[in-house]
Protein backbone atom coordinates (compact mmCIF):
# COMPACT_ATOMS: atom_id res chain seq x y z
CA UNK A 1 0.00 0.00 0.00
CA UNK A 2 1.56 3.52 -0.82
CA UNK A 3 2.41 5.41 2.02
CA UNK A 4 -0.66 7.59 3.18
CA UNK A 5 -0.88 11.22 2.32
CA UNK A 6 0.73 13.58 4.88
CA UNK A 7 -1.07 16.01 7.05
CA UNK A 8 -1.20 18.88 5.56
CA UNK A 9 -1.76 22.79 6.91
CA UNK A 10 -5.84 23.59 6.53
CA UNK A 11 -7.11 27.08 7.16
CA UNK A 12 -11.16 27.42 8.79
CA UNK A 13 -12.55 30.35 9.88
CA UNK A 14 -14.44 29.03 12.91
CA UNK A 15 -16.41 31.47 15.14
CA UNK A 16 -15.17 34.80 13.24
CA UNK A 17 -11.01 33.43 13.95
CA UNK A 18 -8.99 31.65 11.08
CA UNK A 19 -7.26 29.02 12.37
CA UNK A 20 -4.85 27.01 10.56
CA UNK A 21 -4.03 23.18 11.65
CA UNK A 22 -2.66 20.16 10.83
CA UNK A 23 -4.86 17.49 9.32
CA UNK A 24 -5.11 14.34 7.47
CA UNK A 25 -7.44 14.26 4.43
CA UNK A 26 -9.76 11.83 6.35
CA UNK A 27 -9.99 14.47 9.11
CA UNK A 28 -13.24 15.20 9.73
CA UNK A 29 -14.99 18.42 10.44
CA UNK A 30 -15.93 17.06 13.43
CA UNK A 31 -12.67 15.69 14.44
CA UNK A 32 -11.39 18.78 13.77
CA UNK A 33 -13.43 21.33 15.31
CA UNK A 34 -12.91 18.84 18.95
CA UNK A 35 -9.43 17.69 18.76
CA UNK A 36 -7.51 20.20 17.46
CA UNK A 37 -9.14 23.33 17.72
CA UNK A 38 -10.49 22.14 21.02
CA UNK A 39 -14.08 23.11 20.49
CA UNK A 40 -15.40 20.48 22.52
CA UNK A 41 -19.68 22.05 22.61
CA UNK A 42 -19.83 20.25 18.78
CA UNK A 43 -20.53 16.66 19.94
CA UNK A 44 -20.05 13.30 18.57
CA UNK A 45 -23.21 11.48 18.88
CA UNK A 46 -23.57 8.33 15.73
CA UNK A 47 -20.25 9.35 13.61
CA UNK A 48 -22.78 8.31 10.76
CA UNK A 49 -25.20 11.03 10.16
CA UNK A 50 -27.79 9.72 12.05
CA UNK A 51 -28.46 11.38 15.05
CA UNK A 52 -27.50 15.43 14.23
CA UNK A 53 -25.82 16.17 17.70
CA UNK A 54 -22.30 17.13 15.32
CA UNK A 55 -24.41 19.74 13.87
CA UNK A 56 -22.85 23.07 12.88
CA UNK A 57 -23.14 26.13 10.64
CA UNK A 58 -21.11 26.37 7.40
CA UNK A 59 -21.21 28.85 5.58
CA UNK A 60 -25.01 29.83 7.36
CA UNK A 61 -26.14 26.31 6.34
CA UNK A 62 -26.40 23.59 9.13
CA UNK A 63 -24.56 20.62 7.97
CA UNK A 64 -22.98 17.70 10.05
CA UNK A 65 -19.50 17.63 10.92
CA UNK A 66 -19.24 14.01 11.22
CA UNK A 67 -19.70 13.55 7.79
CA UNK A 68 -17.86 16.78 6.14
CA UNK A 69 -14.02 16.10 6.04
CA UNK A 70 -12.37 19.40 6.86
CA UNK A 71 -10.81 19.90 3.80
CA UNK A 72 -14.37 20.20 2.23
CA UNK A 73 -14.81 23.44 5.36
CA UNK A 74 -11.32 25.18 3.75
CA UNK A 75 -11.93 28.67 3.17
CA UNK A 76 -15.94 28.38 4.44
CA UNK A 77 -16.89 30.00 7.49
CA UNK A 78 -17.75 27.36 10.09
CA UNK A 79 -19.78 28.62 13.67
CA UNK A 80 -20.04 26.27 16.68
CA UNK A 81 -22.01 26.37 19.44
CA UNK A 82 -19.22 28.31 21.23
CA UNK A 83 -19.73 31.21 18.30
CA UNK A 84 -23.51 31.02 19.36
CA UNK A 85 -23.54 31.65 22.54
CA UNK A 86 -23.66 31.82 25.72
CA UNK A 87 -26.71 33.68 25.43
CA UNK A 88 -28.62 33.80 22.30
CA UNK A 89 -32.28 34.13 22.30
CA UNK A 90 -32.96 30.76 21.31
CA UNK A 91 -30.32 28.87 24.29
CA UNK A 92 -32.06 31.10 26.71
CA UNK A 93 -35.59 29.19 25.37
CA UNK A 94 -34.80 26.50 25.63
CA UNK A 95 -32.96 26.56 29.01
CA UNK A 96 -36.94 28.29 29.98
CA UNK A 97 -39.17 25.57 28.28
CA UNK A 98 -36.99 22.53 29.77
CA UNK A 99 -35.86 21.80 26.02
CA UNK A 100 -33.12 19.55 27.51
CA UNK A 101 -32.45 17.03 30.19
CA UNK A 102 -28.64 15.36 29.60
CA UNK A 103 -27.89 18.01 27.06
CA UNK A 104 -26.03 16.19 24.80
CA UNK A 105 -28.02 16.85 21.95
CA UNK A 106 -28.27 20.59 22.81
CA UNK A 107 -25.68 22.65 20.60
CA UNK A 108 -26.65 20.30 17.63
CA UNK A 109 -30.53 20.89 17.92
CA UNK A 110 -29.24 24.76 18.63
CA UNK A 111 -27.24 25.03 15.31
CA UNK A 112 -29.56 23.14 13.44
CA UNK A 113 -32.92 25.10 14.60
CA UNK A 114 -30.95 28.44 13.86
CA UNK A 115 -29.90 27.47 10.54
CA UNK A 116 -33.81 25.65 10.20
CA UNK A 117 -34.76 29.31 11.26
CA UNK A 118 -32.61 30.85 8.03
CA UNK A 119 -34.40 28.02 6.03
CA UNK A 120 -37.53 28.97 6.80
CA UNK A 121 -37.23 32.68 6.52
CA UNK A 122 -36.01 32.39 2.90
CA UNK A 123 -39.33 30.63 2.46
CA UNK A 124 -38.41 27.22 2.06
CA UNK A 125 -40.82 24.62 2.26
CA UNK A 126 -40.61 21.51 4.29
CA UNK A 127 -42.58 17.99 3.22
CA UNK A 128 -45.70 18.69 5.79
CA UNK A 129 -46.20 22.31 4.11
CA UNK A 130 -49.52 21.74 2.40
CA UNK A 131 -48.48 24.48 -0.66
CA UNK A 132 -45.68 24.01 -1.67
CA UNK A 133 -46.12 26.78 -4.17
CA UNK A 134 -46.91 29.55 -0.85
CA UNK A 135 -44.24 32.15 -0.35
CA UNK A 136 -43.97 32.18 3.10
CA UNK A 137 -45.18 29.32 5.18
CA UNK A 138 -45.85 29.31 8.94
CA UNK A 139 -43.95 27.80 11.30
CA UNK A 140 -46.49 25.36 13.00
CA UNK A 141 -45.16 22.81 15.34
CA UNK A 142 -45.86 20.59 12.72
CA UNK A 143 -43.39 22.17 10.58
CA UNK A 144 -40.74 22.58 13.76
CA UNK A 145 -41.16 18.68 13.82
CA UNK A 146 -40.93 17.64 10.63
CA UNK A 147 -37.76 19.84 10.15
CA UNK A 148 -36.05 19.64 12.87
CA UNK A 149 -36.19 15.60 12.44
CA UNK A 150 -32.62 15.45 12.27
CA UNK A 151 -32.12 16.05 15.64
CA UNK A 152 -32.50 13.15 17.77
CA UNK A 153 -32.98 13.36 21.46
CA UNK A 154 -32.66 10.32 23.59
CA UNK A 155 -34.03 12.35 26.97
CA UNK A 156 -37.51 13.14 24.51
CA UNK A 157 -37.08 16.82 25.32
CA UNK A 158 -38.52 17.49 22.05
CA UNK A 159 -41.65 18.80 23.52
CA UNK A 160 -39.51 21.97 25.14
CA UNK A 161 -37.35 22.01 22.56
CA UNK A 162 -40.40 22.58 19.62
CA UNK A 163 -42.00 25.39 22.04
CA UNK A 164 -38.50 26.99 22.63
CA UNK A 165 -37.87 27.32 18.70
CA UNK A 166 -41.30 28.31 18.08
CA UNK A 167 -41.43 31.34 20.77
CA UNK A 168 -37.71 32.44 19.13
CA UNK A 169 -39.21 32.14 15.73
CA UNK A 170 -42.53 34.17 16.71
CA UNK A 171 -40.49 36.98 18.06
CA UNK A 172 -37.79 37.13 15.65
CA UNK A 173 -34.91 37.29 17.52
CA UNK A 174 -32.98 34.58 16.15
CA UNK A 175 -31.04 35.96 13.72
CA UNK B 1 -10.40 4.67 8.46
CA UNK B 2 -8.00 3.73 5.85
CA UNK B 3 -5.89 6.86 4.85
CA UNK B 4 -6.98 8.86 0.96
CA UNK B 5 -5.65 12.07 -0.44
CA UNK B 6 -7.77 15.06 -1.11
CA UNK B 7 -8.05 17.56 -4.28
CA UNK B 8 -10.57 20.40 -4.82
CA UNK B 9 -9.88 20.86 -8.87
CA UNK B 10 -10.60 23.99 -10.41
CA UNK B 11 -12.88 22.83 -13.30
CA UNK B 12 -14.45 20.01 -14.97
CA UNK B 13 -11.35 19.18 -16.82
CA UNK B 14 -9.21 18.77 -14.29
CA UNK B 15 -11.44 16.72 -12.04
CA UNK B 16 -12.08 14.26 -15.14
CA UNK B 17 -8.70 14.18 -15.67
CA UNK B 18 -7.61 13.63 -11.93
CA UNK B 19 -10.18 10.85 -11.35
CA UNK B 20 -9.48 9.25 -15.25
CA UNK B 21 -5.43 9.24 -14.04
CA UNK B 22 -5.91 7.82 -10.77
CA UNK B 23 -7.26 4.69 -10.35
CA UNK B 24 -8.36 4.65 -6.78
CA UNK B 25 -9.70 8.12 -7.10
CA UNK B 26 -13.57 8.86 -6.21
CA UNK B 27 -16.08 11.82 -6.65
CA UNK B 28 -16.75 13.26 -3.72
CA UNK B 29 -20.22 15.39 -3.75
CA UNK B 30 -21.41 16.49 -0.47
CA UNK B 31 -19.83 13.39 1.43
CA UNK B 32 -22.50 12.18 3.32
CA UNK B 33 -22.93 8.77 1.57
CA UNK B 34 -18.99 8.24 0.54
CA UNK B 35 -17.06 9.33 3.85
CA UNK B 36 -19.50 7.30 6.08
CA UNK B 37 -19.10 3.67 3.56
CA UNK B 38 -15.22 5.17 3.67
CA UNK B 39 -15.33 5.87 7.48
CA UNK B 40 -16.73 2.07 7.85
CA UNK B 41 -14.40 0.16 5.73
CA UNK B 42 -17.27 -0.84 2.76
CA UNK B 43 -15.64 1.63 0.10
CA UNK B 44 -11.91 2.63 -0.35
CA UNK B 45 -10.42 5.66 -2.14
CA UNK B 46 -7.14 6.66 -2.66
CA UNK B 47 -8.40 9.76 -3.64
CA UNK B 48 -11.56 11.93 -3.36
CA UNK B 49 -11.59 14.80 -5.79
CA UNK B 50 -13.98 17.20 -4.40
CA UNK B 51 -16.50 18.36 -7.07
CA UNK B 52 -18.90 20.04 -5.10
CA UNK B 53 -17.46 23.14 -5.67
CA UNK B 54 -16.89 23.21 -9.04
CA UNK B 55 -19.32 25.51 -10.99
CA UNK B 56 -22.19 22.49 -11.48
CA UNK B 57 -24.35 24.23 -8.90
CA UNK B 58 -26.50 26.15 -11.40
CA UNK B 59 -30.54 25.43 -12.34
CA UNK B 60 -31.62 26.63 -15.52
CA UNK B 61 -34.54 27.09 -17.19
CA UNK B 62 -34.46 25.16 -20.62
CA UNK B 63 -35.83 26.55 -23.98
CA UNK B 64 -38.60 23.35 -24.29
CA UNK B 65 -39.93 24.55 -20.63
CA UNK B 66 -38.09 22.11 -18.94
CA UNK B 67 -35.19 22.51 -16.24
CA UNK B 68 -31.54 21.83 -16.31
CA UNK B 69 -30.22 21.03 -12.67
CA UNK B 70 -26.23 20.96 -12.47
CA UNK B 71 -25.26 17.86 -10.33
CA UNK B 72 -23.59 20.01 -7.60
CA UNK B 73 -26.78 21.41 -6.54
CA UNK B 74 -27.54 20.80 -2.99
CA UNK B 75 -30.62 18.69 -2.71
CA UNK B 76 -32.36 20.86 -0.29
CA UNK B 77 -31.78 23.87 -2.93
CA UNK B 78 -33.45 22.04 -5.53
CA UNK B 79 -36.71 21.35 -3.83
CA UNK B 80 -36.70 24.82 -2.32
CA UNK B 81 -36.16 26.32 -5.60
CA UNK B 82 -39.28 28.30 -6.96
CA UNK B 83 -39.75 26.84 -10.16
CA UNK B 84 -40.08 23.35 -8.88
CA UNK B 85 -42.15 23.71 -6.15
CA UNK B 86 -44.30 25.25 -9.04
CA UNK B 87 -43.90 23.00 -12.04
CA UNK B 88 -42.49 19.66 -10.45
CA UNK B 89 -43.88 19.50 -7.24
CA UNK B 90 -43.34 15.72 -7.18
CA UNK B 91 -39.55 16.33 -7.26
CA UNK B 92 -39.82 18.61 -4.63
CA UNK B 93 -41.57 16.04 -2.43
CA UNK B 94 -39.62 13.44 -3.19
CA UNK B 95 -36.49 15.64 -1.65
CA UNK B 96 -38.15 16.97 1.14
CA UNK B 97 -39.12 13.57 1.95
CA UNK B 98 -35.38 12.28 1.82
CA UNK B 99 -33.09 12.32 4.94
CA UNK B 100 -32.79 15.14 7.13
CA UNK B 101 -32.19 18.89 6.53
CA UNK B 102 -28.43 19.08 7.23
CA UNK B 103 -28.34 15.87 4.63
CA UNK B 104 -29.74 17.60 2.53
CA UNK B 105 -28.26 20.74 2.76
CA UNK B 106 -25.16 18.90 1.73
CA UNK B 107 -26.03 16.20 -0.49
CA UNK B 108 -25.80 16.95 -4.30
CA UNK B 109 -27.76 15.84 -7.12
CA UNK B 110 -25.18 13.56 -8.26
CA UNK B 111 -24.19 12.35 -5.23
CA UNK B 112 -27.95 11.10 -4.58
CA UNK B 113 -28.17 8.96 -7.67
CA UNK B 114 -25.10 6.86 -6.98
CA UNK B 115 -25.72 6.48 -3.43
CA UNK B 116 -25.51 2.98 -2.47
CA UNK B 117 -27.94 0.37 -0.59
CA UNK B 118 -28.98 0.66 3.20
CA UNK B 119 -29.29 -3.46 3.39
CA UNK B 120 -27.76 -3.91 6.28
CA UNK B 121 -25.82 -6.46 5.45
CA UNK B 122 -23.75 -4.20 2.63
CA UNK B 123 -22.59 -2.44 5.46
CA UNK B 124 -21.46 -5.26 7.90
CA UNK B 125 -18.16 -6.13 7.16
CA UNK B 126 -18.68 -9.89 8.71
CA UNK B 127 -21.55 -10.47 6.89
CA UNK B 128 -21.57 -12.04 3.03
CA UNK B 129 -22.49 -9.38 0.56
CA UNK B 130 -22.45 -9.41 -3.43
CA UNK B 131 -22.79 -6.16 -3.72
CA UNK B 132 -19.84 -5.57 -1.61
CA UNK B 133 -17.50 -8.38 -2.66
CA UNK B 134 -18.48 -10.17 -5.72
CA UNK B 135 -19.17 -13.48 -5.65
CA UNK B 136 -19.38 -13.49 -1.65
CA UNK B 137 -22.83 -14.23 -1.41
CA UNK B 138 -25.85 -12.85 0.53
CA UNK B 139 -26.59 -13.01 3.95
CA UNK B 140 -30.10 -11.06 3.67
CA UNK B 141 -31.30 -14.72 1.69
CA UNK B 142 -31.67 -16.39 4.63
CA UNK B 143 -31.37 -12.73 6.96
CA UNK B 144 -33.33 -9.82 8.03
CA UNK B 145 -35.42 -9.65 4.51
CA UNK B 146 -38.01 -7.15 5.58
CA UNK B 147 -36.17 -4.16 4.01
CA UNK B 148 -35.57 -6.25 0.67
CA UNK B 149 -36.66 -5.54 -2.76
CA UNK B 150 -39.56 -7.40 -4.23
CA UNK B 151 -38.59 -5.95 -8.40
CA UNK B 152 -36.09 -6.57 -10.08
CA UNK B 153 -34.41 -9.12 -7.69
CA UNK B 154 -32.06 -12.01 -8.53
CA UNK B 155 -30.85 -14.99 -7.02
CA UNK B 156 -27.17 -12.85 -5.85
CA UNK B 157 -29.13 -9.62 -4.79
CA UNK B 158 -32.36 -8.20 -4.04
CA UNK B 159 -31.30 -4.55 -2.00
CA UNK B 160 -33.48 -2.07 -2.36
CA UNK B 161 -32.23 1.31 -3.95
CA UNK B 162 -32.67 4.05 -1.20
CA UNK B 163 -33.14 7.75 -3.02
CA UNK B 164 -36.26 9.39 -3.47
CA UNK B 165 -34.91 11.69 -5.69
CA UNK B 166 -34.35 8.88 -8.66
CA UNK B 167 -38.15 8.18 -8.09
CA UNK B 168 -39.05 11.11 -8.92
CA UNK B 169 -36.75 11.42 -11.69
CA UNK B 170 -37.68 8.30 -13.61
CA UNK B 171 -41.31 9.01 -13.04
CA UNK B 172 -40.32 12.59 -14.90
CA UNK B 173 -38.87 11.02 -17.85
CA UNK B 174 -35.05 12.83 -16.48
CA UNK B 175 -32.04 12.20 -18.45
CA UNK B 176 -29.00 12.02 -16.93
CA UNK B 177 -25.97 13.83 -18.54
CA UNK B 178 -22.59 11.97 -17.37
CA UNK B 179 -19.02 13.51 -18.95
CA UNK B 180 -15.47 12.17 -18.92
CA UNK B 181 -12.65 12.67 -20.93
CA UNK B 182 -13.83 10.97 -23.69
CA UNK B 183 -16.92 13.29 -24.38
CA UNK B 184 -20.40 13.95 -23.06
CA UNK B 185 -23.48 11.62 -22.91
CA UNK B 186 -26.63 11.71 -22.07
CA UNK B 187 -28.60 8.33 -20.49
CA UNK B 188 -32.31 8.16 -19.61
CA UNK B 189 -33.04 8.38 -15.38
CA UNK B 190 -34.97 5.13 -16.15
CA UNK B 191 -31.83 3.61 -17.99
CA UNK B 192 -29.20 4.94 -15.03
CA UNK B 193 -29.53 1.83 -12.52
CA UNK B 194 -28.97 -1.28 -13.53
CA UNK B 195 -30.83 -4.40 -11.90
CA UNK B 196 -28.34 -6.40 -9.87
CA UNK B 197 -28.18 -10.00 -12.24
CA UNK B 198 -25.06 -11.33 -11.91
CA UNK B 199 -23.26 -8.36 -10.77
CA UNK B 200 -25.02 -6.57 -8.00
CA UNK B 201 -21.66 -4.28 -7.24
CA UNK B 202 -22.11 -2.73 -10.69
CA UNK B 203 -25.31 -0.15 -9.86
CA UNK B 204 -25.61 2.22 -12.83
CA UNK B 205 -24.42 2.36 -16.41
CA UNK B 206 -21.91 5.14 -15.65
CA UNK B 207 -18.18 4.14 -15.69
CA UNK B 208 -16.16 4.79 -12.57
CA UNK B 209 -14.61 7.92 -14.59
CA UNK B 210 -17.90 9.57 -15.79
CA UNK B 211 -19.06 12.79 -13.91
CA UNK B 212 -22.68 13.30 -13.48
CA UNK B 213 -22.58 16.78 -14.57
CA UNK B 214 -26.30 17.53 -15.03
CA UNK B 215 -29.86 16.34 -14.78
CA UNK B 216 -31.78 17.37 -17.15
CA UNK B 217 -35.86 17.18 -16.64
CA UNK B 218 -38.35 17.76 -19.77
CA UNK B 219 -41.22 20.13 -19.52
CA UNK B 220 -43.37 18.81 -16.83
CA UNK B 221 -46.19 16.83 -18.03
CA UNK B 222 -49.60 17.74 -17.78
CA UNK B 223 -51.70 17.34 -15.01
CA UNK B 224 -50.96 17.31 -10.90
CA UNK B 225 -48.18 15.60 -9.08
CA UNK B 226 -47.12 14.06 -5.74
CA UNK B 227 -44.66 11.84 -3.70
CA UNK B 228 -45.82 9.64 -1.17
CA UNK B 229 -43.69 8.02 1.10
CA UNK B 230 -44.37 5.52 3.47
CA UNK B 231 -41.78 4.45 6.03
CA UNK B 232 -41.49 3.04 10.05
CA UNK B 233 -41.30 6.58 11.72
CA UNK B 234 -42.68 9.55 10.31
CA UNK B 235 -39.56 11.41 9.12
CA UNK B 236 -36.05 10.85 8.90
CA UNK B 237 -36.28 7.33 7.74
CA UNK B 238 -35.79 5.59 4.16
CA UNK B 239 -38.57 4.50 2.71
CA UNK B 240 -40.15 0.73 3.09
CA UNK B 241 -42.83 1.66 -0.07
CA UNK B 242 -42.98 5.27 -1.88
CA UNK B 243 -44.85 6.42 -5.18
CA UNK B 244 -44.46 9.17 -7.28
CA UNK B 245 -46.94 10.32 -9.21
CA UNK B 246 -48.08 12.88 -11.67
CA UNK B 247 -52.00 12.34 -13.11
CA UNK B 248 -54.09 14.30 -15.59
CA UNK B 249 -57.49 13.43 -16.32
CA UNK B 250 -59.35 14.92 -18.64
CA UNK B 251 -63.38 14.35 -19.50
CA UNK B 252 -63.45 11.48 -16.44
CA UNK B 253 -60.77 9.13 -18.52
CA UNK B 254 -57.16 9.27 -17.25
CA UNK B 255 -55.25 11.10 -20.53
CA UNK B 256 -51.58 10.36 -19.29
CA UNK B 257 -50.06 8.69 -15.78
CA UNK B 258 -46.53 8.47 -14.48
CA UNK B 259 -45.81 6.38 -11.59
CA UNK B 260 -42.79 5.66 -9.86
CA UNK B 261 -42.14 3.49 -7.41
CA UNK B 262 -39.62 3.61 -4.43
CA UNK B 263 -38.52 0.97 -1.30
CA UNK B 264 -39.62 -1.84 -3.88
CA UNK B 265 -37.28 -2.35 -6.52
CA UNK B 266 -33.64 -2.79 -6.72
CA UNK B 267 -33.41 0.25 -9.06
CA UNK B 268 -35.50 2.94 -9.00
CA UNK B 269 -39.07 2.00 -10.40
CA UNK B 270 -40.75 3.16 -13.62
CA UNK B 271 -44.21 1.27 -13.51
CA UNK B 272 -45.19 1.25 -17.49
CA UNK B 273 -47.51 -1.54 -16.91
CA UNK B 274 -49.65 0.06 -14.40
CA UNK B 275 -49.41 3.46 -16.20
CA UNK B 276 -50.31 1.68 -19.38
CA UNK B 277 -53.53 -0.21 -17.80
CA UNK B 278 -54.98 3.01 -16.25
CA UNK B 279 -54.56 4.98 -19.26
CA UNK B 280 -57.54 6.03 -20.95
CA UNK B 281 -60.01 5.11 -18.61
CA UNK B 282 -61.96 6.39 -16.00
CA UNK B 283 -59.99 6.53 -12.60
CA UNK B 284 -61.13 4.45 -9.85
CA UNK B 285 -59.79 2.76 -6.57
CA UNK B 286 -60.17 -0.83 -8.19
CA UNK B 287 -58.22 0.17 -11.41
CA UNK B 288 -55.54 1.57 -9.57
CA UNK B 289 -55.70 -1.64 -7.56
CA UNK B 290 -55.34 -3.61 -10.75
CA UNK B 291 -52.47 -1.76 -12.56
CA UNK B 292 -50.91 -2.31 -9.47
CA UNK B 293 -51.12 -5.95 -8.94
CA UNK B 294 -49.48 -5.83 -13.04
CA UNK B 295 -46.69 -4.02 -12.05
CA UNK B 296 -46.17 -6.68 -9.47
CA UNK B 297 -47.36 -9.63 -10.86
CA UNK B 298 -43.47 -10.12 -10.88
CA UNK B 299 -42.72 -9.68 -7.62
CA UNK B 300 -40.73 -11.99 -5.59
CA UNK B 301 -40.97 -11.95 -2.36
CA UNK B 302 -39.73 -13.43 1.53
CA UNK B 303 -42.13 -13.89 4.52
CA UNK B 304 -40.89 -10.46 6.13
CA UNK B 305 -41.24 -8.57 3.09
CA UNK B 306 -44.12 -9.39 1.10
CA UNK B 307 -46.06 -6.77 2.80
CA UNK B 308 -44.61 -4.19 0.32
CA UNK B 309 -47.28 -5.53 -2.51
CA UNK B 310 -50.23 -4.63 -0.78
CA UNK B 311 -48.60 -1.57 1.09
CA UNK B 312 -47.52 -0.43 -2.64
CA UNK B 313 -51.34 -0.98 -3.90
CA UNK B 314 -52.52 1.03 -0.57
CA UNK B 315 -50.28 3.47 -1.33
CA UNK B 316 -50.52 4.11 -5.01
CA UNK B 317 -54.47 4.23 -4.57
CA UNK B 318 -54.01 6.71 -2.13
CA UNK B 319 -51.91 9.12 -3.75
CA UNK B 320 -54.23 9.14 -6.70
CA UNK B 321 -57.03 9.04 -5.25
CA UNK B 322 -55.91 12.90 -3.85
CA UNK B 323 -54.46 13.65 -7.48
CA UNK B 324 -57.64 13.06 -9.05
CA UNK B 325 -60.15 15.26 -6.32
CA UNK B 326 -59.32 18.44 -7.78
CA UNK B 327 -61.38 19.81 -4.75
CA UNK B 328 -59.49 18.40 -2.04
CA UNK B 329 -57.59 21.40 0.01
CA UNK B 330 -55.06 19.37 0.93
CA UNK B 331 -54.07 17.54 -2.37
CA UNK B 332 -50.60 17.83 -3.38
CA UNK B 333 -49.76 17.82 0.44
CA UNK B 334 -48.37 14.57 2.45
CA UNK B 335 -50.90 13.77 5.40
C1 LIG C 1 -28.99 9.11 8.13
C2 LIG C 1 -29.24 9.21 6.66
C3 LIG C 1 -30.54 9.17 6.19
C4 LIG C 1 -30.79 9.28 4.82
N1 LIG C 1 -32.08 9.21 4.37
C5 LIG C 1 -32.34 9.28 3.04
C6 LIG C 1 -33.66 9.18 2.53
O1 LIG C 1 -34.62 9.04 3.28
N2 LIG C 1 -33.84 9.24 1.18
C7 LIG C 1 -32.79 9.40 0.32
O2 LIG C 1 -33.02 9.46 -0.88
N3 LIG C 1 -31.53 9.49 0.78
C8 LIG C 1 -31.29 9.43 2.10
N4 LIG C 1 -30.00 9.49 2.56
C9 LIG C 1 -28.90 9.43 1.59
C10 LIG C 1 -28.51 10.77 1.05
O3 LIG C 1 -29.55 11.27 0.23
C11 LIG C 1 -27.25 10.55 0.24
O4 LIG C 1 -26.21 10.23 1.12
C12 LIG C 1 -26.86 11.77 -0.56
O5 LIG C 1 -27.86 12.12 -1.48
C13 LIG C 1 -25.55 11.53 -1.30
O6 LIG C 1 -25.14 12.74 -1.90
P1 LIG C 1 -23.67 13.34 -1.64
O7 LIG C 1 -23.51 14.50 -2.51
O8 LIG C 1 -23.45 13.55 -0.19
O9 LIG C 1 -22.81 12.11 -2.17
P2 LIG C 1 -21.36 11.61 -1.74
O10 LIG C 1 -21.45 10.90 -0.44
O11 LIG C 1 -20.37 12.68 -1.88
O12 LIG C 1 -21.12 10.56 -2.91
C14 LIG C 1 -21.94 9.41 -3.07
C15 LIG C 1 -21.45 8.65 -4.31
O13 LIG C 1 -21.66 9.44 -5.48
C16 LIG C 1 -20.44 9.63 -6.17
N5 LIG C 1 -20.55 10.98 -6.73
C17 LIG C 1 -20.79 12.14 -6.06
N6 LIG C 1 -20.97 13.15 -6.92
C18 LIG C 1 -20.84 12.62 -8.16
C19 LIG C 1 -20.93 13.16 -9.49
N7 LIG C 1 -21.22 14.46 -9.71
N8 LIG C 1 -20.74 12.33 -10.54
C20 LIG C 1 -20.45 11.02 -10.34
N9 LIG C 1 -20.37 10.46 -9.12
C21 LIG C 1 -20.57 11.25 -8.05
C22 LIG C 1 -19.36 9.43 -5.16
O14 LIG C 1 -18.16 9.00 -5.77
C23 LIG C 1 -19.97 8.34 -4.29
O15 LIG C 1 -19.80 7.09 -4.90
C24 LIG C 1 -29.72 9.43 3.93
C25 LIG C 1 -28.41 9.50 4.40
C26 LIG C 1 -28.16 9.40 5.75
C27 LIG C 1 -26.76 9.47 6.23
S1 LIG D 1 -22.48 12.46 15.13
FE1 LIG D 1 -22.93 13.34 13.21
S2 LIG D 1 -24.99 12.81 12.92
FE2 LIG D 1 -24.51 11.70 14.73
S1 LIG E 1 -31.15 16.29 26.24
FE1 LIG E 1 -30.28 14.32 26.42
S2 LIG E 1 -30.11 13.75 24.36
FE2 LIG E 1 -31.30 15.49 24.22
Amino acid sequence: MPAPPPARPVTLTVNGRRTTASLEPRTSLLDALREQAGLTGTKKGCDQGACGACTVLVDGRRVLGCLTLAMQAEGCHVVTIEGVGPHHPLQDAVVHHDGLQCGFCTPGQVCSALGMLAEHRAGAPSLVTEDLAADAVPLTSAEIRERMSGNLCRCGAHNGLVAAVREVAESGSAR
Amino acid sequence: MRPFDYARPADVDEALSLVGDTPGARFLGGGTNLVDLLRRGVETADLLVDVSRLPLDEIEEAADGGLRVGAGVRNSDLAHHPLVRRRYPVLSRALLSGASGQLRAMATVGGNLHQRTRCPYFTDLDAPCNKRDRGAGCAARHGASRGLAVLGTSERCAATHPSDLAVALVALDARIELASRDGVREVSADGFHVLPGETPDIETVARRDELVTAVVLPSPPPGRGDYRKVRDRASYAFALVSVAAVLDVVDGDVASVRLGLGGVGTVPWRAHRAEAHLTGSPLSDERVAEAVALELADARTTPDNAFKVELARRTAVATLRRLATPSDSTAGAIA
